[in-house]
């Protein structure tokens, strides 16, 4: 690869931009494809510009058949949303990292964000409304709430569902969660609407401490997305 | 944040500021199980020090040989990995899945 192609595609990445790096494994020939057009050695025919933007729109990488051309395709990253600067969010924050999602910690709390020791996420001190019209949660983005305050989490889940946002979660019992619904649905959503909701949420592993229910939440996140791609 | 996909292209691109010649190692197709998808990186330098993953450690000690001789020949070559591989107690992958691997020198 050359050297200047290398930083242009890590000048995509770095700006979240999809891309994909087209290489022709039997000379060495490469592109990069992103909606700005084309730019590299490679000459792609256009019936293979158009497989390897497809594959840019699926998120899924490989050859395409037939030919010598492997498509690597880098999208955005994956985000989570995390609704309450709380001691679960504390583990939930780098674990989520680790496993590759760009992390927001939303409430309006101060003295919950500095407490919170949440210097390497970003953290947003607006209202749960105001902070998810910032975040604008798309098909890639995860949203849970971890407040238990109605006046938090409700705002916030009320955004969530009206996203594409491919995971949403509310931490609390099976009470407080059916609560929650009926409070949902009178503001005007439906069964359908709030079957999308995950609650009591995470995985059932008999989480007892923060760091145990973020593991939780976590798989939970994970198998949502791996679940739906297979 | 651990970025799966930006970490080991940053790396190559410290490495060759600091004037140090690099390659990339890419899974380019699998079949069976096997222990990173494609798309996945390594990235090594001449001194043979290396970032990312091409497996769970099984075939990276090969890998990064062939990049050594990338980055000197400058020539890309492609790699298989299997478990009918002449050196499979070697370097086979344990889980009986096969891999393809391109290995480029950047340049």
């Amino acid at each position: 690869m050359k050297v200047e192609l290398l930083d242009k595609l890590r000048g995509s990445i770095a700006a979240q931009q999809a891309c994909a790096l087209v290489t022709d494994t039997d000379n060495g020939q490469q592109c990069l494809v992103d909606s700005d057009g084309v730019d590299g050695d490679l000459n792609l025919a256009k019936e293979y510009l158009q497989q390897a933007t497809q594959m840019i729109a699926d998120d899924v990488s490989g050859q395409i058949e037939q030919t010598d051309l492997f498509v690597r395709v880098y999208g955005p990253a994956l985000r989570l949303v995390i609704v309450g600067a709380v001691h679960i969010s504390q583990a939930l924050a780098p674990m989520a990292q680790l496993a590759g999602f760009n992390v927001t910690v939303l409430d309006p709390r101060d003295a919950f964000v500095r407490a919170g020791r949440l210097s390497d996420v970003s953290a947003l001190t607006d209202w749960p409304d105001e902070g998810m019209a910032k975040v604008k949660p798309d098909s890639r983005t995860a949203v849970v709430t971890l407040t238990h305050d109605p006046k938090l989490d409700d705002p916030a889940l009320a955004a969530a569902l009206r996203s594409d946002a491919f995971y949403i979660g509310s931490l609390g019992s099976k009470r407080t969660h059916a609560k929650r619904l009926v409070r949902l649905k009178e503001e005007g959503f439906s069964d359908l609407d709030l079957d999308r909701i995950r609650g009591p949420v995470g995985l059932d592993i008999k989480a007892k401490t923060p760091a145990e229910i973020a593991v939780s939440i976590l798989s939970e996140i994970v198998a949502t997305r791996r679940r739906a791609a297979a | 944040m651990l970025n799966v996909d930006a970490d080991p292209l940053d790396r190559l691109a410290e490495w060759k500021a600091s004037g140090k010649n690099t390659a990339l190692a890419t899974v380019v197709r699998t079949w069976g199980s096997s222990p990173r998808p494609v798309g996945s990186h390594l990235a090594v330098n001449e001194d043979g020090d290396f970032a990312g993953s091409v497996s769970g450690g099984c075939i990276e000690g090969s890998v990064i040989e062939a990049a050594l001789k990338a980055i000197e020949s400058g020539d890309p070559v492609k790699l298989e990995f299997g478990v009918t591989n002449d050196m499979a107690w070697e370097v086979g992958l344990a889980c009986g899945g096969t891999i393809h691997v391109y290995v480029e020198s950047i340049q």
